[in-house]
């Protein structure tokens, strides 16, 4: 059933500032117990100007109604492509809270907080297991940071060589992140045009001593495993580069391939991703990186050693990157995807996989013809369809918006940018087959309404809090805060 | 598997769709050569039970803070957290959502740090702040490069010692291949000097960094720096590791700062043993299309309603590519809404009451501890919640002997800091009672 006639009361709500009212509170504060000082007058600051002043049910109110325009996993389906928005169950919440992991200090000595280190140092090992990894430093704070963690450690092993090599070959399928964080370890980027799976004899024609590695993703943007992976990183070896791998669709490949054992020299996790942490409105998230043996001297600072029964940070690393990040990690991620782990097991993860690429699969067949499909390879956990059987003069972004109004979060949409138009649906194997034949009647309903009714996508959203937005003049004359 | 929803018949089913007989013909993409021929080797999963039982045993074996007397800062404070924080961000609806790309849908998160970025320019003094970085530490980082990406032709950045040594280091490292020259800057008296800055000030100089309160807990000179920095055109870059502080103390805008960067931990997020922290940007208006991260803006939507968006996206690595102003494609979301919840709900009054009882606290304990045999004062200069002692018995000694009375007496600072191996950086927030701080003193006093 498509739930086209929900209704629900959906309550306005003013900015915090403009409820504010002078003298009202919402603190509660204990007695100050010594004698009232004050630093020297000419450093004080006067009143906050314009800080919100409101009551404790004010506030309460105030994001309990801002929290219903927004639609969650919790909420409904929300297939966007190469974010893998699964379920992000409670029960790792209840974990992150326990005191003896929300109340410790980073700066208690190692020995009183063994607990939270073995947790670390096991969850390292579990990626190992899952990725094939040898080693795994849990420091970087995001997929992004991983990134540019694992560009600097292959910046620094050739370094540590004596070798200058100046570019990286990025592929133009890959996430911008890619070509940004070459740029940030001082590397020039290479594009390589790749159709749909990237070609061992592309990587060889642009492969030089200039280079100092390829940045890929597998299985790729578009969902496709790089079947030519084995040769690709023989042959960046054989000319003494390395290989990043870009590690967001990791959720294609538990139990089923390790990118450790395919030659790929360092790789980041999206825990928030993979391994169910939440996405939390856009963080925070958790990028763990996996070196092959040979970067392990080049981890980021500190990384955790186990010496008898005992767990420390190391620091003596004479050959590391360096800190890329206070403190270590976003314990409170790890926590979480600790938990999953544990509730999964080793089989749980490859049937989440299985699960994951049978969706997307179903999802496929159930829509090909309908929407266009520009690459028929067998596609993993997610697929890409084009805007280019869509009727009425309708685009990619009309669908989305329509597939609000059938109550759904639309795709990832006009990524890859290799698709003109692109559809990137990554339904997750969270969902059940009754959500996704949902999906698609909606998704068939609103290609036939493009035929028949173009105006109703054109239109679309109608039913949701807010209409279109106009994002250019947002550009073009900025408000960024909130001013009286 | 409970997250797990198929069933057998859904299987079939969806098999039979797609043409397929098995599962396996799923990956037949996937060469021979790259399959894993064996299970993955971890044990079966566990129920719910089972999960909690076995964290519970590792959560018992960390020092939680509740337990303990702790006089921990440097870097992550212990305050106290309201109930209606996580209360609030435990709706789904929040922390199941993910970047607002579909605004319609998310103008919850995007009001929100609308909110955020509203208050964290309230709270420095500036024009306009980003919707948050991973912390305060990759934030100060990003913060040089954005000097140094606006000032051209010039790469030399000056990083204050007071500076925390974490907001250097990762410093260092984004910068490591890159053409920016660091440059440290003695300290004197708890504070940086003046004259040293005078004198390696010149048209190379891209930025200063300095902390506020810096790692000491000292505040340092701020307005006689940024207008020692502008006579050359540079730009001072303040690092807030303490933002509390800037309830009590002239904001870092009202001093002339260029870029204020820090860590809003302290405002409502949990220890956590360090992360997740949440980093907070803040420029002024000159620089707004520098900014790294993400940015939203208010507009209006087809039918006149006030709405908000992400915004100037031209900045970004999804757009620029190569070119972009950052590599960083998210914000710390629900940390940024935690923040904004805190704020909303201390406002105005209660930010700076808060604030009074840290300073009292701490200015009271670090007054009585200075009066004990063996403890002295190294720096002069006014601090916050935090501060340096020396003592006569060795640091490490001296922790040890507390650490058997539940005490956790501070940070050691001598490892970052060679010539104060006598060092210890102590900390007080309104957790620390005076009954606390009493058997402390006392503690401390016990032994030399």
């Amino acid at each position: 059933m498509i739930p086209t006639d929900s209704r629900g009361l959906v309550l306005d709500e003013p900015l915090l500032f403009e409820q504010s009212q002078p003298g009202r509170i919402g603190y509660s504060l204990p007695d100050t117990e010594v004698p009232q000082s004050a630093p020297p007058a000419d450093l004080l600051r006067d009143d906050i100007t314009d800080f919100p002043e409101l009551s404790e049910v004010d506030v309460i109110r105030h994001y309990t109604r801002l929290s219903t325009w927004n639609y969650g996993v919790d909420s409904g389906f929300y297939p966007l492509g190469s974010c893998t928005m699964k379920y992000n169950p409670k029960v790792n919440e209840v974990a992150a809270r326990l005191p003896g992991f929300a109340e410790i200090h980073p700066q208690t000595p190692e020995a009183l907080n063994q607990g939270a280190l073995e947790l670390m140092y096991r969850l390292e090992q579990a990626l190992t297991e899952v990725s094939g990894f040898p080693a795994i430093s849990l420091q970087p704070a995001a997929g992004a940071q991983g990134e540019l963690t694992g560009m600097l450690m292959i910046r620094a092993w050739h370094e540590a060589r004596g070798s200058k090599r100046t570019k990286v070959i990025i592929p133009d399928t890959a996430h911008g992140t890619n070509p940004a964080t070459a740029s940030l370890c001082g590397y020039e980027v290479m594009p390589v045009s790749s159709t749909g799976i990237l070609g061992r004899d592309a990587v060889a024609a642009v492969m030089s001593d200039e280079v100092a590695a390829l940045m890929i993703t597998n299985p790729n943007t578009l969902g496709l495993f790089e079947a030519d992976i084995r040769a690709i990183c023989d042959l960046v070896h054989e000319q003494g580069g390395l290989v990043y791998c870009d590690g967001a669709n990791l959720n294609a490949l538990m139990g089923i391939s390790r990118p450790g054992d395919l030659g790929i020299d360092v790789m980041h996790f999206n825990l928030h991703k993979t391994f169910s942490t939440p996405h939390g409105g856009g963080g925070p998230g958790a990028g763990p990186v996996g070196v092959a043996e040979k970067l392990i001297p080049f981890l980021p600072l500190p990384v955790i050693i186990k010496e008898g029964d005992d767990y420390h940070f190391d620091y003596e690393r004479p050959q590391s990157i360096g800190r890329v990040k206070s403190f270590y990690g976003h314990f409170g991620i790890l926590v979480r995807a600790y938990s999953y782990i544990l509730a999964m097991g080793g089989n749980g993860l490859k049937k989440a996989t299985e699960l994951a690429v049978l969706n997307a699969n179903y999802i496929r067949a159930r829509l090909e013809g309908a929407y266009a499909l520009p690459f028929k390879e067998r596609s993993l956990h997610e697929v890409v369809f084009s805007e280019e059987n869509l009727g009425g003069g309708c685009r990619t972004l009309d669908v989305a918006k329509r597939l609000i109004d059938y109550g759904f979060h639309p795709p990832t949409i006009y990524f890859p940018l290799v698709v003109a138009g692109a559809l990137m649906i990554e339904p997750t194997e969270t969902e059940s087959k009754q959500t996704l034949d949902d999906f698609c009647d909606a998704m068939l309903a609103i290609a036939a309404e493009a035929e028949q009714d173009p105006d109703k996508l054109k239109q679309a959203p109608t039913r949701a809090r807010r209409r279109r937005l106009d994002e250019v003049t947002a550009a073009r004359k900025p408000r960024l805060r909130w001013l009286p | 598997m409970r997250y797990l929803p198929h069933t057998n018949t859904d299987i079939q089913q969806m098999l039979a769709t797609i043409g397929i007989a098995d599962k396996e013909a799923l990956f037949s993409g996937i060469p021979a050569d790259c399959r894993l021929s064996r299970p993955i080797d971890l044990p079966p999963g566990l129920a719910e039970v089972d999960i909690l039982a076995q964290l519970q045993q590792l959560a018992a074996k960390n020092a939680q803070v509740s337990d303990w007397s702790s006089f921990l800062g440097g870097g992550a404070y212990n305050h106290f957290i309201p109930a209606v924080i996580d209360h609030l961000v435990s709706r789904s609806e929040f922390y199941t959502a993910y970047t607002p790309y579909q605004p319609e849908i998310s103008q919850g998160t995007l009001q929100g740090i609308f909110e955020f970025q509203t208050m964290i320019c309230q709270l420095t003094g500036m024009d306009m702040a980003n919707a948050s970085m991973y912390d305060g530490a990759s934030a100060c980082a990003e913060a040089v490069l954005l000097a140094v990406r606006a000032a051209k032709k010039r790469n030399r950045v000056l990083i204050c010692k007071t500076l925390h040594p974490h907001y250097r280091q990762t410093i260092a490292t984004y910068c490591r291949y890159l053409d920016v020259e660091l440059i440290a800057v003695e300290t004197d008296n708890g504070t940086t000097p003046l004259e040293q800055v005078e004198q390696l000030l010149d048209e190379r100089v891209a930025a200063l960094v300095v902390g506020y309160p810096n790692y000491f807990g000292c505040i340092e000179p701020l307005s006689e720096l940024a207008a020692r920095v502008h006579t050359v055109d540079a730009r001072l870059i303040t690092a807030v590791a303490e933002p509390l502080a800037l309830a009590l103390y002239k904001s870092p805008g009202e001093l002339g700062a260029d870029i204020v960067v820090g860590d809003g931990q302290s405002f409502g997020l949990p220890l956590s043993y360090g992360g997740p922290g949440i980093g907070f940007f803040a420029v002024r208006e000159k620089d707004m299309r520098l900014l790294p991260g993400r940015l939203v803006g208010e507009t209006r939507d087809l039918d006149g309603n006030r709405s908000f968006v992400l915004t100037l996206a031209t900045r970004e690595q999804h757009i620029r590519r190569e070119k972009a102003t950052s590599n960083i494609c998210s914000n710390q979301g629900m940390c940024a809404l935690m923040v904004s919840i805190y704020l909303a709900l201390h406002g105005k009054q209660g930010l700076r009451k808060l604030a009074d009882i840290n300073y009292a606290r701490a200015n009271w304990l670090r007054e009585q501890i200075s009066t004990l045999d063996g403890f002295a004062l190294p720096f002069s200069t006014p601090v916050f919640n935090e501060f340096v002692v020396t003592c006569r018995e060795p640091v490490a000694d001296l922790k040890k002997r507390l650490e058997q009375q539940q005490i956790l007496a501070g940070v050691a600072i001598g490892r970052d800091y060679p010539g104060l191996e006598s060092g210890l950086l102590v900390c007080v927030t309104e957790q620390n009672s005076r009954k606390q701080m009493e058997q402390l003193l006392t503690a401390l006093a016990g032994e030399k």
